[in-house]
């Protein structure tokens, strides 16, 4: 279960400015986003307007403001990737989950993100779903991956 | 265990002399595995070849060991360098040389295993055995240094690659690692390191070339009471991997150099500037740092020479931008990572305004070496320029992939005909994509261009970051420029005007030439040209104004190909047609009457009616209408329609 958003405050007590990214990024690995409150009370702690920290965290890539879904997908794109065609593998996952890179479906259960390169460029296109890699993808094989992951979901 | 460390720590690190005792090189030989009485099994264990899977090889190697051959020992290691052969096991049998084999997936280990212990091996799957060290030679299998591969690269900053343990530091030691290091803040002053490092020419690796020597002296000489040393390992260039498997397979040695180079500088404090998204490496990183600091490697007072170090791990919150050297600073301060004007320059007033080294993991890599083996010895290698050796990740089309090194001064034909040994699928050749998003297309008649700083430099490319791609005739270079400009212009931070309009413009005018729009009339193919041309402008402004080298570098991709591949943009903006049939929107649609059952999925799902018939018929494209938007082929059941 995620850590009290006290414990983690308490690991950066002295408050300065340089602490202000790695707060954000064990908050984000701990609770999988940034929640407004969240923000409140880092902004409260370190003596920084929530304005201030919401234009510094909406800069960076790496940081969510939606939860992520049960199951979170990244897509690679890097050069190799895109060679091998990953733009219609994500074109695909847009489809069928019917929501954008950086988006979670309504109900919750899947997300999806795109990278850069994840260093599988001779494996291309490469995914991982929920940290595990998938070699090869191609957007045909993507429905059948999606059905198998909802049942996955709907039997858990 | 304690025992060892004992040992290690004053037999090993704190003896003077070069050459180490007979008894003392026996401990190391059994620390290192020289010779084993049990069977030991390496498998690579890097980003790449977890995602070829290396992981299951892992598990199902060591269920077979477990309940065929217990005693022998499964080490994972980091990577020999191939990635298409990943995930890529190693075996070594008591008193024989050590057998290479590649692409061993999770249900080729079996029979694998069977093999070897029953001394069977099985053709197929073997890449060659390791040069001998006295052991007994495998009769008629190759040695894995003859494959071209590997042969004809000069591997000093991988020599430890994929040949120890990461999660070793015993092993490490064992290897003459950290000696060198506490020599060095034994023996030499401040000045005398940097003065090593300056005679020996050791340039900077990220893609200016700058000597690091010099760069050192600067921060040394600039009066303060704290200085930092700053290792980017942010490589976030798309198609460049090489520093993520430099820091998973010989994390030791990173760590080393950064140490010699805070010492250099007078620093106490090293940062390492990692990627958000490499979990693995981190992790790594972690605990080599971890093992180092219970070694009293990085501490207080190392080894009684007065001298404090600490090394901590921070993640950049991903943005490609902050691998400039202002904007990383301005992220590790807390702030946005925007570039800043320079001068100053970082190592005047850095990190808090303190003088700040940053320095690429391939240089830091290097630092150790030269420091062992003297500047004289480094200056050897490679040309006269530019010394020492160049790490490339290679991937694309070719028939080779992975982390390659070669000595400045190869030409990059031979890399790509010998090393890379040719295109994949008898494809033809186009061009290399070298240094990354800001990186020029090299096509075949420059391929003599030497691996050189300066040499690069008069011919306009750039070195980058070393992402080497292959490109081969089935991609197309309008699209590919406009992947490029589609990366840099979401990773443009906003702060200058050229760089963050340029870049939105010029994706805008690149995606006017690939897609089709809804009504063609004659006007559209002018706008088109006048397009390209305003592209030409734009790029020279951007070059000329942007604040820093990501909006200066941008339009490189675009300048290079419109130069080589002019014909390409012509034909997509006249002809409206892609060569390579690539860009999706330039694509016409047929639908095929034999196979078509007339079910109107397509005429439904069509966003401009373009499609007609009569229900139970055939139906028919009409191709004047047609926006080329490929949802009548995503949803024909029948594979009915066809890509002209």
């Amino acid at each position: 279960m995620a850590t009290d958003l006290d414990t983690i405050l308490k690991k950066y007590r002295q408050g300065r400015r340089e602490d202000l990214i790695p707060l954000l990024q064990e908050l984000q690995t701990d609770h999988g986003f940034l929640s407004e409150e969240a923000i409140i009370r880092v902004g409260n702690h370190l003596g920084l307007s929530t304005t201030k920290i919401f234009g510094l965290a909406t800069f960076y890539d790496q940081f969510r403001f939606i939860p992520s879904g049960k199951i979170h997908i990244k897509i690679c794109h890097g050069t190799s990737c895109f060679m091998n065609g990953s733009q219609s593998v994500i074109d695909k996952f847009n489809k069928e989950l019917k929501i954008a890179p950086g988006q979670t479906t309504r109900n919750g259960n899947f997300s999806l993100d795109v990278v850069t390169c994840m260093g599988g460029c001779y494996h291309g296109p490469v995914i991982m779903v929920n940290g595990e890699y998938q070699i090869h993808v191609r957007p045909e094989h993507v429905p059948d991956l999606i059905k198998k992951l909802k049942y996955i979901i709907d039997n858990d | 265990m304690e025992d060892l460390k004992t040992f290690l720590k004053e037999k090993v690190l704190l003896f003077e002399s070069d050459t180490l005792s007979a008894e003392t090189e026996k401990v190391l030989q059994q620390v290192r595995r020289d010779r084993t009485d049990v069977p030991v099994i390496h498998v690579s264990s890097n980003t790449s070849s977890i995602i070829a899977g290396s992981e299951k090889t892992y598990d199902a190697l060591k269920s077979y060991v477990e309940e065929n051959e217990p005693g022998t020992l499964i080490i994972r290691v980091g990577c020999t360098g191939p990635a298409n052969f990943e995930p890529v096991v190693c075996i070594q049998m008591p008193g024989k040389n050590k057998l290479f084999f590649r692409n061993i997936t999770e249900e080729k280990v079996e029979p694998l295993l069977n093999g070897v212990y029953h001394n069977d091996i099985n053709e197929d799957d073997l890449l060659g055995q390791a040069g001998s060290r006295g052991f007994e030679l495998w009769p008629g299998i190759s040695f894995i240094n003859d494959l071209p591969f590997f042969a004809f690269q000069k591997r000093i900053i991988l020599g430890n690659c994929g040949c120890y343990d990461p999660d070793s530091i015993e092993e490490y030691i064992a290897r003459g690692g950290y000696r060198t290091f506490v020599k060095t803040i034994r023996h030499y002053t401040y000045e005398e390191v940097c003065d090593i490092i300056e005679r020996s020419g050791l340039r900077g690796r990220s893609g200016g070339g700058y000597l690091t020597g010099m760069k050192w002296k600067q921060a040394l000489n600039t009066g303060s009471n704290a200085r930092y040393f700053i290792c980017n390992a942010k490589e976030s260039d798309p198609g460049s991997f090489s520093d993520r498997t430099i820091l998973e397979s010989d994390p030791h040695r990173l760590l080393e150099g950064m140490a010699i180079g805070a010492y250099a500088i007078g620093a106490s404090n090293a940062i390492l500037y990692l990627k958000s998204s490499s979990e693995h490496a981190r992790n790594r990183l972690q605990k080599a740092i971890d093992m180092a600091r219970e070694f009293g490697i990085i501490g207080h007072n190392i080894y009684s020479s007065g001298y404090n170090l600490n090394i901590t791990i921070k993640v950049e919150p991903g943005a490609f931008v902050c691998g400039e050297e202002t904007a990383l600073i301005n992220s590790l301060e807390g702030k946005r990572g925007m570039p800043q004007l320079k001068p100053p320059y970082p190592t005047t007033s850095g990190l808090t305004g303190k003088p700040t080294v940053i320095n690429n993991v391939e240089t830091v890599m290097n630092v150790p070496l030269i420091m062992q083996n003297g500047p004289e010895w480094f200056r050897s290698i490679g040309t006269e320029t530019s010394p020492g050796t160049k790490v490339f990740a290679i991937s694309g089309r070719g028939r080779m992939s992975g982390i390659v090194e070669v000595e400045m001064g190869t030409t990059l034909k031979f890399i790509l005909e010998n090393i890379i040994d040719g295109i994949k699928d008898g494809k033809e050749f186009k061009a290399i994509q070298l240094g990354g998003a800001s990186g020029s297309f090299i096509t075949s008649d420059v391929l003599d261009t030497p691996v050189d700083f300066d040499e690069m430099k008069q011919k306009g490319f750039g070195m980058g970051a070393g992402g080497f791609v292959v490109i081969d005739e089935t991609s197309c270079m309008v699209d590919l420029v406009r992947f490029y400009m589609e990366f840099i212009r979401n990773e443009s931070c906003g702060k200058c005007i050229p760089c963050r309009e340029g870049t939105g413009r010029m994706l805008e005018i690149l995606e006017s030439v690939i897609k089709k729009p809804a009504n063609e009339d004659s006007g559209t193919t002018l706008e088109r040209f006048k397009g390209v041309m305003q592209l030409e402008t734009i790029s020279a402004v951007m070059k000329d104004t942007s604040l820093c080298g990501l909006g200066q570098t941008a339009p490189n991709p675009f300048v290079s190909a419109l130069k080589n591949f002019r014909e390409e943009f012509e034909e997509h903006i006249f002809d409206r047609k892609c060569k390579a049939n690539v860009c999706r929107g330039l694509r016409t649609f047929l639908i095929n009457v034999e196979k078509c059952t007339g079910c109107t999925v397509c005429a439904g799902k069509c966003p401009v009616n373009a499609i007609y018939g009569t229900r139970l018929q055939p139906f028919f494209i009409v191709e004047d209408k047609c926006i080329g938007c490929g949802i009548c082929y995503d949803v024909c059941k029948f594979s009915a329609v066809i890509v002209k």
